[in-house]
């Protein structure tokens, strides 16, 4: 169509004037965008820089490495082992399933771990490592290296884990470390940050779960820049955290491998604390288990057997269990009733084998039917009579003797750095009027005079009541000798204020219990004259021989099943003269303290005194074809690497 | 006026046409594209490679096609309109058949030797049409109901089309870089009125139909119109883009991270930071300067355009430069506002910045057109 001129013009002032109507609108919008600009880039900046700091910054924990565990000699007891493994990363290996099956080659590789490193990296980001097999042996981590270029995204690593070189010796007290587990975490009021790290373990029992704070340390930090997806891209810095720290226990490991030796076969705990100090020098109960198990994950069948075996190797039975003291309680009895002022030693009492209390008429029998005949103290701590005690202890009173006993350390929790120690039961008036609803009968405290009733005490306490018999002055068991190589300060030991004459008198009564012909532990006595023993033999009633029983003369243990046998006791303290060590031996109904109990507490202290497996000249000489033969049998470590035993006790 | 009516002498021929060409444009057309290859370049950690060295090729290319373009006369062009249009709109359909599925929507066309996108295409054959319209339609009957209606229809046909893809950001701006011709060739201001009332009474029967058995847009473009409106409620979800894009926009603050050391694109907190998000990575690395200058730099283009055109006596000549002009206004103005949590998240690409072959050689040719006009306009004898 044909156009005009005066068209064109106008066509041309039109345009003209409609683009610059349009020019400034769009001007206008070129102005809020700018300003926008201005505002997010100038006026929020700040703002936004924070954001894209922290869109790009993560902050990862670095977990410290676990504080060592060292026995008084420096000899390790719980160390961080390498732990050889080897990673995949999805990204870098390609094919997985054919990197898996060629590394199947080169290491031994289960069709199951094949499958579950499988779904396990599928699961994950594809540059997250995936660990495919743990504990590796160098060999195979040297074969994995060697073979490196065939085997894309694998790669050996190297992590810490923990290790009990010692086991099952020192699996009570040491303990183990294991997985963190949600009741853990439920149980911590602040839990700290790196328990949420994956595979990160924590002590459980023992020390390893007791002094868990120190041991673990404190987390270091490093700020490592990530991607959108949560790569990480490079670390910005770090800040190492602080190591744990290294603990120093008073056990002296080539003993306590002495008495797990001596233990094996039976249900039993023993305890060998330093009089002076109250060092711990060895604390063992039989069975035991292998605490490197629980670090590598236990497999519920093991753990089940261990469960549910009969002589409960998991209890720490030296100072979680508590038994009657039996006739190891004598001691205290007859120190309430001297202290008293009551009892004279050289009185006597007649003992026609049992005893008729109360107005009840309830007969109470001695161990020995026959009964003692005409008994004062001294006979009747070294033969163990009862009925001197039943006589005794009525006078006295349940109060004065509970009062004695705790004075001894009996019936008090002892703060040793282990979990569930026992209190024990130092029973009173007082306490069966507002624990039991009721009034103390006569009968009970004619049961406690000799350990049985309502008496309770730890093998751990019984060595402390001996060790302050020994002393005259309360020692404090003590476990821990060092943290980081500081010394832990000696408790303070006041003395019991006890008369020095009464405790000589008790001092001589125990000597004569194993040095005397007629003391009940002379059998299990100790010939090497500077290191004749003191002790005191015991054996508790798990149950009441019925009168019915009596009757048909079953009074013999070994005709009762196990669990109804009596539990066997000893404690004793070495040497007479200046004593260095005390010991409490409890083994679960073994009978009688005197057979069962009283010659391992001899055999313990011997190599205790001695520090390396005692001559047989130091026994008496029946037994020593017998004590050679066990020193042939028993399997003892090779300490002789271990550094000079310089404050051996 | 015709072509023949030209005086010939005056309009330049042969090779000479090169001294003619306007030469500023070329010059902010190269740097613009720089600004592109550079953070190309950047957001490919440092490598020439997979982004930088072909759209150095395709831009090289569009260069050519460029001086091709505005060697041959204008009047060559208006002629082609319809044909070019035509074609065009064969294309659109060919893809609503055959065309591949990218990112949710059919925009793509496999020719053998490129993947085309006819809808970048429509956007210049739709302006040159029109522009070939009202250079036809006698300047008196340019507001008469008949003549206005032709137009419209010719804009609705490629929108509809490209809204079935689906693809809002390009049919928005289809709509609205022919409504920017309609507007310049002097249709009464009255038909704007009654299409904006009608505008608002779409976008409340929009909103009033979400959710119904008739409702008029896809769910995830409800969502795209409900993240621009509020950001915040969703920050990992279909807000994220938004979000992290202002983010890195503002840590950028005045003088920016520095080359190569924005954080959020580099990381890939930021999405689609080769395409439709590069002006974030700009922003980060080289600040509100870096930033700024590139606004100015299109505003200059702009401005070029519309100098170009008021100068030009030619109607069709002047109508297809603004028309380009707007077109090209809208792309940046879109993109920018996007970004920056102005418009909602529509899928425009920053024109010559992002990377993208059909868009960049389609815009080329485009600037080719302006630089015929210009060449070859009538000048007084």
């Amino acid at each position: 169509m044909k156009q005009t001129a005066r068209d064109m013009a106008m066509s041309t002032k039109t345009i003209t004037r409609r683009g610059l109507l349009l020019g400034g609108a769009q001007i206008g919008l070129l102005g809020v965008l700018g300003w926008r600009m201005h505002d997010l880039q100038i006026r929020q900046s700040d703002q936004f820089r924070l954001l894209a700091e922290e869109n790009r910054i993560n902050m990862r924990l670095i977990p410290p490495s676990r504080g060592l565990i060292f026995d008084r000699n420096g000899l390790p007891l719980a160390i961080n082992e390498q732990n050889y493994r080897v990673t995949l990363v999805r990204e870098d290996a390609g094919d997985v399933e054919a990197v898996l099956h060629r590394l199947a080659q080169i290491v031994p590789l289960t069709d199951q771990e094949i499958s579950e490193a499988i779904s396990n990296a599928k699961r994950r980001s594809p540059f997250v490592p995936v660990t495919i097999k743990d504990w590796m042996t160098w060999e195979d981590i040297a074969e994995v290296s060697v073979n490196a270029p065939v085997l894309p995204g694998i790669t050996a690593e190297v992590g810490l884990s923990r290790h009990y070189p010692y086991g099952q010796e020192t699996a009570h007290v040491v303990g183990y470390v294991g997985p963190v587990s949600d009741y853990d975490l439920e149980r911590l009021e602040n839990p700290d940050p790196l328990l949420q790290i994956p595979r990160f373990q924590i002590g459980k029992t023992g020390v390893e779960a007791r002094w868990e704070e120190r041991l673990r340390g404190s987390a270091g930090t490093k700020r490592i820049e990530v991607n959108a997806v949560g790569r990480v891209m490079r670390e910005l810095d770090r800040n190492e955290g602080d190591a744990g720290q290294d603990l120093q226990l008073t056990l002296d490991t080539s003993l306590q491998n002495y008495v797990a030796e001596r233990l094996k076969g039976e249900a039993a705990s023993v305890v060998v604390m330093d009089c002076a100090t109250g060092d711990i020098l060895a604390l063992c109960s039989a069975p035991s288990f292998d605490p490197n198990q629980f670090v590598r994950g236990i497999s519920s069948q093991n753990y089940n057997l261990l469960r549910d075996n009969k002589y409960r190797p998991f209890r720490c039975k030296a100072v979680q269990d508590v038994y009657p003291p039996g006739s190891t309680f004598k001691m205290i009895t007859a120190l309430a009733a001297i202290e008293a002022g009551l009892v004279t030693p050289e009185e006597t009492a007649w003992c026609p084998g049992h005893m008729v209390v109360g107005t009840g008429g309830q007969r109470f029998h001695c161990w020995k039917g026959g009964g003692h005949g005409h008994v004062d103290l001294h006979k009747a701590l070294k033969e163990s009579c009862d009925v001197y005690f039943y006589d005794i202890a009525q006078r006295v009173g349940i109060d004065k003797i509970a009062e004695m006993a705790r004075k001894l350390g009996l019936g008090t929790r002892h703060d040793i750095p282990m979990l569930a120690v026992a209190e024990g039961l130092t029973p009173d008036k007082q306490w069966k009027r507002s624990v039991r609803g009721e009034i103390w009968r006569i009968g009970d405290t004619v049961n406690a005079s000799i350990g049985q009733g309502y008496v309770l005490a730890s093998p751990l306490q019984l060595a402390v009541m001996t060790a302050r018999l020994a002393t005259g002055r309360s020692v404090e068991p003590r476990l821990i000798k060092s943290v980081n190589t500081v010394e832990t300060p000696l408790d303070e030991q006041p003395d019991l204020t006890i008369s020095p004459s009464g405790l000589r008198y008790i001092r001589r009564a125990m000597y004569a219990t194993s040095n005397d012909r007629k003391g009940t532990a002379y059998g299990s006595r100790i010939v090497a004259d500077e290191f004749r023993m003191a002790g005191k033999t015991g054996t508790s009633q798990v149950r009441r021989i019925t009168l019915e029983e009596r009757r048909q003369g079953i009074t013999r243990n070994e005709d009762l099943p196990w669990e109804r046998r009596d539990h066997a006791l000893w404690v004793n303290y070495a040497p007479f003269e200046n004593p260095r060590i005390a010991v409490a031996v409890v083994v679960e109904h073994g009978g009688g303290g005197s057979r069962a109990a009283a010659p391992i507490g001899r055999d313990v202290t011997l190599r205790a005194l001695y520090g390396d497996l005692p001559p047989v000249e130091a026994y008496p000489t029946k037994d020593r074809d017998r004590i050679t033969e066990m020193h042939r049998r028993m399997s003892l470590r090779d300490f002789d690497t271990s550094p000079p035993k310089s404050d051996r006790a | 006026m015709s072509y023949l009516e030209y005086n010939v002498k005056t309009v330049p021929t042969g090779i000479r046409k090169v001294l003619y060409l306007n030469w500023p444009l070329v010059l902010l057309l190269i740097t613009v594209a720089s600004f592109g290859f550079l953070m190309l370049y950047s957001v490919a950690g440092g490598s020439v490679s997979p982004w930088v060295e072909p759209q150095m090729k395709r831009f090289g290319m569009g260069l050519a096609l460029m001086f091709i373009v505005a060697m041959v006369p204008i009047w060559f062009w208006r002629n082609m309109a319809g044909l070019a249009y035509a074609v065009s709109l064969v294309l659109l359909i060919m893809v609503e058949f055959f065309g591949d599925v990218g990112m949710g929507a059919q925009r793509w066309i496999d020719l053998g030797f490129m993947r085309l996108q006819p809808s970048e295409l429509m956007k210049i054959t739709l302006v040159m049409l029109l522009a070939a319209y009202y250079d036809w339609l006698p300047v008196n009957r340019v507001s008469s109901p008949l003549a206005v209606l032709i137009p419209v229809l010719l804009i609705l046909l490629p929108v509809f089309l490209v809204l079935r893809q689906p693809d809002l950001g390009t049919s928005l701006l289809l709509l609205m870089g022919g409504g920017i011709v309609i507007w310049l060739a002097g249709v009464h201001w009255g038909y704007f009125a009654a299409i904006f009332a009608s505008g608002v009474g779409l976008v409340t029967a929009v909103f009033a139909s979400r959710g119904t058995a008739w409702q008029l847009l896809e769910d995830y473009q409800y969502r795209r119109i409900d993240t621009f409106l509020n950001p915040g409620t969703d920050p990992l979800g279909t807000g994220y883009h938004i979000t992290q894009s202002k983010i890195a926009l503002g840590s950028g603050g005045f003088s920016g991270r520095g080359f190569m050391e924005g954080t959020q694109s580099r990381l890939n907190f930021l999405p689609e930071k080769h395409t439709d998000f590069i002006f974030t990575t700009l922003a980060e690395e080289f600040g509100f300067v870096g930033a700024f200058s590139l606004l100015v730099l299109y505003s200059l283009i702009l401005i070029f355009c519309c100098v170009s055109a008021f100068n030009n006596k030619d109607r069709f000549a002047s109508l297809l430069t603004l028309g380009i002009g707007g077109t090209f206004f809208l792309f940046f103005a879109v993109n920018m506002a996007m970004v920056m949590g102005l418009a909602p998240v529509v899928g425009v690409p920053l024109p010559l910045v992002s990377y993208g072959g059909s868009a960049m050689l389609v815009l080329m040719v485009a600037f080719g057109l302006v630089q015929s006009a210009h060449v070859h306009r009538p000048r007084q004898g």
